[in-house]
């Protein structure tokens, strides 16, 4: 079972960089071979993808009716530093891992109008690939950093050399960013493992933590279990699983490390630092619109697809669950950031003048949503520890960020089809496409839609989400958020009213308004239809993600119940105590 | 004690000793070879190349941990207790042999030195590694001294090795001016040190500094004589650590010298400061573990079954269940020295670390900024040290694990510049520049030496998945571990901050376009080979680094 999950899970992951070393082979004149090949490799890997979230109970397929992690292997990698290869997916990865193969492949296919170095090209796009894939699949925090910082190196060139006129300083301000939030993960990386402590887990959360293989008879658990607890030092681990397991149910992280603050609090605020630049929340987004106008069409479309989830990603696998007391005591600030970068990048995507630079203050208002919705910490003690609103928020997040992982990427690709004919991206000398190219404006209006979040689309229902579970928790919250949609809606369909409406196109390159070719057809055609379908039937999205998202918040909603027990003086807690058991009996 | 007893003594000592300093003889054998066929008038029929290729292969394999005299006990004294022979020692010996026979490929490769100047250029950097292997077994202050001097004075010989050359000789001058008022100030604190503690033997000293400080018999004054002294050590130390403030010499000297003795001094010469400084802090700030004289080890090997039939192993014993009661509490009592040493250690590591990171932004020449790199790197290679003091007195397995972390990198490292200076000199020899700008598109030119380098300078910058990550995550480690937060914040900052210097080298030699009216650029064959083979480790041991953390931290096991 476990070697079958190992090939399966190493192929996904490493397909791309075995792809990549074959391409270093290819003599240099075929670039369209070249092309070709890394199409049918991002394509082999979305074909991997889709055969496990294909319904069934096949071995490799993703089982729906689990919450817990499954596909889950581990080798040991570097024994002395407590270091595993250790892999698995559960609903919070499985539908990011999707998109990243699906939206990958489809800017493989936009990569066709790249002319310059071409092997170079491929090979870095596919190693970026690795990297994006492995962040997701990664249960290991020192594999996760490993494939975190991979995918700076291809990103940095690929900007670099293929982007436009300021595309060195957009992408060395990018790496910087980065690297400078991943250094700090990495302290608070090194904090959590010096402070881990395997033998404070037990028997249930070892296996549930896949410490101990599930896969093992009970017998030989029972032996290595009890190995475990008979050492008397301290038992260090990377083993992300673990470290929620010791955040939520022991007190290893809870002693102070500085200026009166406990470790779990530093190291969520440090990781959250890492991964709210990625996201990017404002005031840390800066690098966003820079890398985005000037990254090459493909690479926006990654960027905005695949790159940004990653933050999102991180908070919600490893901030919350693995620092609850401190999520719980930052929450406020959590929201406050998501509602900031919603109503900044909103403003900011209406003064803009560059088509593509809207899109990508889209993009930073859009992730605003994700943002918030996780940070929706509404079960405590005023709402009798009732967690619906915040599962409700969590799944709002995690489907705003498959619909923007969609929405956006076709954004960048439908600007960059208009780029490639007239070469500019100045929104006040378009105008009159809808007559000149009426497929390509047709496929464009339903994608600003699908941005907009119009009901019927795969934005609406994040969106919808979010702003009703934040109507639980804070109201002046949920109102700014709810309003931030007329701000999206004014930049939006001013957008469309001044590049496709109008009466005819004045700009330059007028002549070079042809329709769309089949190859861009191809691509923008999946991603509305994917729109479409999510936006009509949320539920098949849904129905991968919701047991894990329900899990999480779960287990975090249940610390919130037995952390305030634990806090409050007996006497109460009984009295309070008593209060839930009688409204559920009500019920 | 008659005189025939201490001449007795003295022989089997040195008998006892020899054995595990094979690898150093071997070593004096081949310099004794190539001056010998220097004056015979051989050089011209027998190229000293392959004498030294071959001195320094055998050196290596006598020397190495596959082939290794156990050290009694863990750790053993040679020499009358001048030489201290552990795990420590197999290691840094085996680093060093093992970069002079890469060194010796390298500069064959290159072809600096020509035929003529082989000999000379042989001899001094075998003299030179000798000196450093002493360096890092040292165990006595006047071995401290003496090692460094004989480290130091060849290198300035190297320096200036390119006759005819003004800049190269101002560097050699200035090198050996900065390194002659060092070791005056070093030798001062020396005798400071010894006149207080009565002695020059390292883990003497230590003992009875532990005892001055726990009878709190120190006057006031004697406590800045001591403070002084030892940082007056440290100022020799640091002088070949290239630490600031004592780094001046660093960038000129780099400039001016070639390429393959920058190889040298960067990579040789800071391994064994490293080790010799971590021997010193070792010596002042804990008690290490009592070590064998070699004596005692000849006298074990020679008389071992007869000795356990007489029960003097039962004796030895006992001898050493009492002192470990002692030693634990005379390392308590060191905790200001520890502390003291940790201040100084910890505040040069963040200055040498930051100012070597912002003082390469300025560079245009490829060899001034891998010196500016050099010091920064020297700074991270400090951090653990202090890192150790701290925890040498509470978790003597971590203070263990903070000096393997140091080791590891320091292992490293010797990929990482030997592979950055092999190509600024393959890169000279085929552009005859060592400007930055003049590498501009080589990417076009030369694909594989300039992925190697990227590589590399990734490395430097501590990129994963390569071995440089993996270095700079253990000494990372080493500082959590002992709550060195300001430390620990500076030296992740730092990261970033070389980020863009080493970046813009890479970005000039790959997305920068290629200057029109250059002259053909060709590397042949062999040396994109050498750079790919040294740049393929950093590789494999990014990935795969588990064997070579797990020597370091044997090395580290017997140091507390």
């Amino acid at each position: 079972m476990e070697s079958s999950y190992l090939t399966l899970l190493s192929l996904i992951v490493f397909l791309p960089t075995a792809g990549a070393l074959a391409l270093a082979f290819f003599p240099r004149e075929k670039t369209e071979a070249m092309k070709i090949f890394s199409l049918v490799i991002t394509a082999a890997v979305f074909l991997l993808t889709a055969v496990m979230a294909l319904p069934g109970k096949g071995n490799w397929q993703f089982n729906t009716s689990l919450s817990e992690m499954q596909k889950v292997f581990s080798i040991d990698w570097i024994p002395s530093f407590n270091i595993n290869y250790f892999m698995g997916v559960d609903g919070i990865s499985f539908p990011l891992v999707i998109l990243t193969s699906f939206v990958t492949m489809l800017s493989m296919a936009a990569s066709w109008t790249i002319q310059k170095h071409v092997k170079a090209y491929c090979m870095l796009f596919l190693l970026l690939e690795t990297g994006m894939i492995g962040v997701f699949l990664s249960l290991d925090f020192f594999l996760f950093y490993v494939f975190w910082e991979v995918m700076l190196l291809p990103m940095y060139f690929l900007i670099g050399v293929w982007g436009g006129p300021r595309r060195e300083y957009a992408a060395i301000k990018f790496f910087l960013y980065t690297l400078l939030g991943s250094v700090f993960m990495l302290i608070a990386i090194l904090i959590l493992y010096f402070n881990s402590d395997l033998t404070k887990l037990s028997h249930e959360q070892l296996i549930a933590s896949g410490v101990v293989s599930s896969q093992l008879d009970q017998a030989e658990q029972s032996r290595q279990i009890a190995q475990l607890h008979a050492k008397s030092n301290a038992v260090h681990t990377f083993n992300i699983l673990a470290l929620q397991q010791m955040g939520q149910h022991t007190t290893v992280f809870d002693s102070e490390l500085l200026f009166g603050k406990s470790l779990q609090w530093w190291a969520f605020l440090l990781l959250l630092l890492g991964f709210v630049i990625k996201v990017p929340s404002v005031p840390l987004h800066t690098w966003l619109p820079d890398a985005h106008v000037e990254a090459p069409t493909p690479i926006s479309m990654i960027l905005a697809g695949v790159l940004l989830k990653m933050g999102g990603y991180g908070i919600l696998r490893i901030c919350y669950p693995i620092c609850p007391q401190a999520g719980y005591d930052l929450a406020y600030f959590v929201c406050a950031l998501g509602v900031v970068s919603m109503v900044y990048g909103g403003f900011a995507a209406l003064a803009q003048k560059d088509f593509k630079r809207l899109v990508a203050y889209s993009s930073v208002s859009h992730m605003g949503y994700v943002v918030l919705g996780i940070g929706v910490w509404s079960a405590i003690a005023g709402t009798q520890y009732n967690s619906d609103a915040w599962k409700m928020g969590v799944n709002g997040a995690m489907f705003q960020m498959i619909a923007h992982g969609i929405s956006s990427p076709a954004m960048f690709f439908m600007v960059g089809v208009i780029y490639d004919r007239v070469h500019h991206r100045n929104l006040d000398q378009f105008g009159g496409l809808f007559a000149k190219m009426p497929v390509y404006s047709g496929l464009a209006i339903g994608i600003f839609f699908a941005g907009l979040g119009l009901p019927g689309l795969c934005g609406f229902i994040g969106e919808v989400f979010v702003t009703l579970s934040v109507w639980n928790y804070n109201k002046g919250l949920a109102v700014i958020s709810a309003s931030v949609v007329i701000i999206t809606a004014a930049y939006i369909l001013w957008t469309l009213q001044r590049v496709y409406l109008g009466p005819e196109y004045k700009g330059p390159h007028g002549d070079h308004l042809h329709p769309m070719n089949a190859r861009e057809l191809a691509i923008a055609a999946p991603l509305l239809a994917l729109a479409i379908t999510l936006g009509v039937y949320p539920q098949s999205l849904f129905s991968y993600m919701t047991p894990s998202v329900d899990r999480t918040v779960q287990d975090l909603a249940d610390w919130t119940r037995k952390n305030d027990e634990t806090a409050r003086p007996k006497a109460t807690a009984e009295i309070d105590g008593a209060e839930p058991s009688a409204t559920v009996v009500q019920q | 004690m008659s005189l025939s007893d201490l001449i007795n003594q003295l022989v089997i000592d040195t008998l006892g000793s020899t054995a595990a300093f094979r690898g150093e003889l071997v070593l004096c054998g081949t310099i004794v070879l190539i001056l010998l066929s220097r004056v015979f008038n051989l050089t011209s029929r027998v190229d000293s190349f392959y004498v030294t290729l071959a001195g320094s292969a055998v050196a290596l394999y006598l020397a190495g941990p596959w082939l290794t005299v156990e050290p009694v006990g863990g750790s053993q004294q040679l020499f009358t207790g001048l030489l201290v022979y552990d795990s420590f020692t197999i290691y840094f010996r085996t680093l060093l042999f093992f970069f002079a026979v890469l060194f010796a490929v390298f500069t064959r490769i290159s072809g600096v030195p020509d035929r003529d100047a082989a000999p000379d250029v042989y001899t001094l950097v075998l003299g030179a590694t000798l000196g450093m292997c002493l360096m890092a077994s040292s165990n006595h202050l006047l071995m401290v001294f003496l090692s460094v001097e004989m480290a130091s004075v060849p290198s300035y010989a190297l320096a200036g090795i390119l006759k005819g050359r003004r800049q190269s000789s101002e560097a050699a001058l200035k090198y050996a001016v900065y390194g002659a008022g060092t070791a005056g100030i070093m030798l001062y604190g020396i005798s400071l040190l010894a006149g207080v503690l009565g002695s020059m033997h390292l883990p003497t000293m230590g003992v009875r500094l532990a005892e001055l400080l726990q009878a709190a018999k120190l006057l006031d004054g004697t406590n800045m004589v001591l403070a002084l002294g030892g940082l007056m050590i440290l100022v020799g130390i640091a002088f070949k650590l290239s630490a600031v403030p004592f780094h001046f010499w660093c960038p000129d000297v780099f400039e001016g010298a070639s390429a393959e003795v920058n190889a040298f001094l960067s990579v040789a010469s800071k391994a064994a400061a490293l080790a010799l400084l971590a021997r010193v802090a070792i010596g002042f700030g804990s008690i290490a573990v009592p070590a064998v004289p070699a004596t005692q080890v000849a006298m074990f090997s020679v008389s071992e079954q007869a000795a356990t039939a007489q029960g003097a192993p039962s004796e030895a014993a006992a001898q050493t269940a009492t002192p470990k009661i002692e030693r634990s509490s005379q390392i308590k009592a060191l905790a200001p020295a520890r502390d003291f040493l940790a201040r100084v250690l910890a505040f040069t590591a963040i200055i040498t670390c930051t100012f070597g990171n912002l003082a390469a932004y300025g560079q245009t020449n490829i060899k001034r900024l891998l010196a500016y790199s050099t010091i920064a790197q020297a700074g991270y290679m400090i951090m653990p040290i202090p890192a150790a003091m701290v925890l040498a007195g509470t978790n003597p397995e971590a203070a263990g694990a903070a000096m393997a972390a140091m080791a590891f990198y320091a292992g490293v490292y010797l990929f990482m510049n030997l592979g950055a200076f092999a190509v600024v000199a393959f890169l000279r020899n085929a552009l005859n520049s060592e400007d930055i700008a003049d590498y501009a598109g080589l990417i076009r030119r030369c694909p594989i030496v300039v992925v190697c380098f990227s590589v590399i300078l990734f490395s430097l910058i501590g990129l994963p998945p390569l071995a440089g990550f993996n270095g700079k995550l253990l000494i990372f480690s080493s500082l959590v571990e002992a709550k060195l937060w300001t430390v620990l914040v500076i030296g992740g900052l730092n990261t970033a901050i070389s980020l863009y210097y080493y970046l813009r080298v890479v970005k000039i030699m790959t997305i920068d376009p290629e200057p029109e009216n250059r002259i053909p650029v060709s590397l042949s064959f062999i040396p994109g080979t050498y750079v790919a083979a040294i740049t393929l480790p950093l590789v494999v041991l990014g990935i795969w680094w588990n064997n070579l953390n797990q020597f370091a931290l044997s090395a580290a096991a017997h140091l507390f």
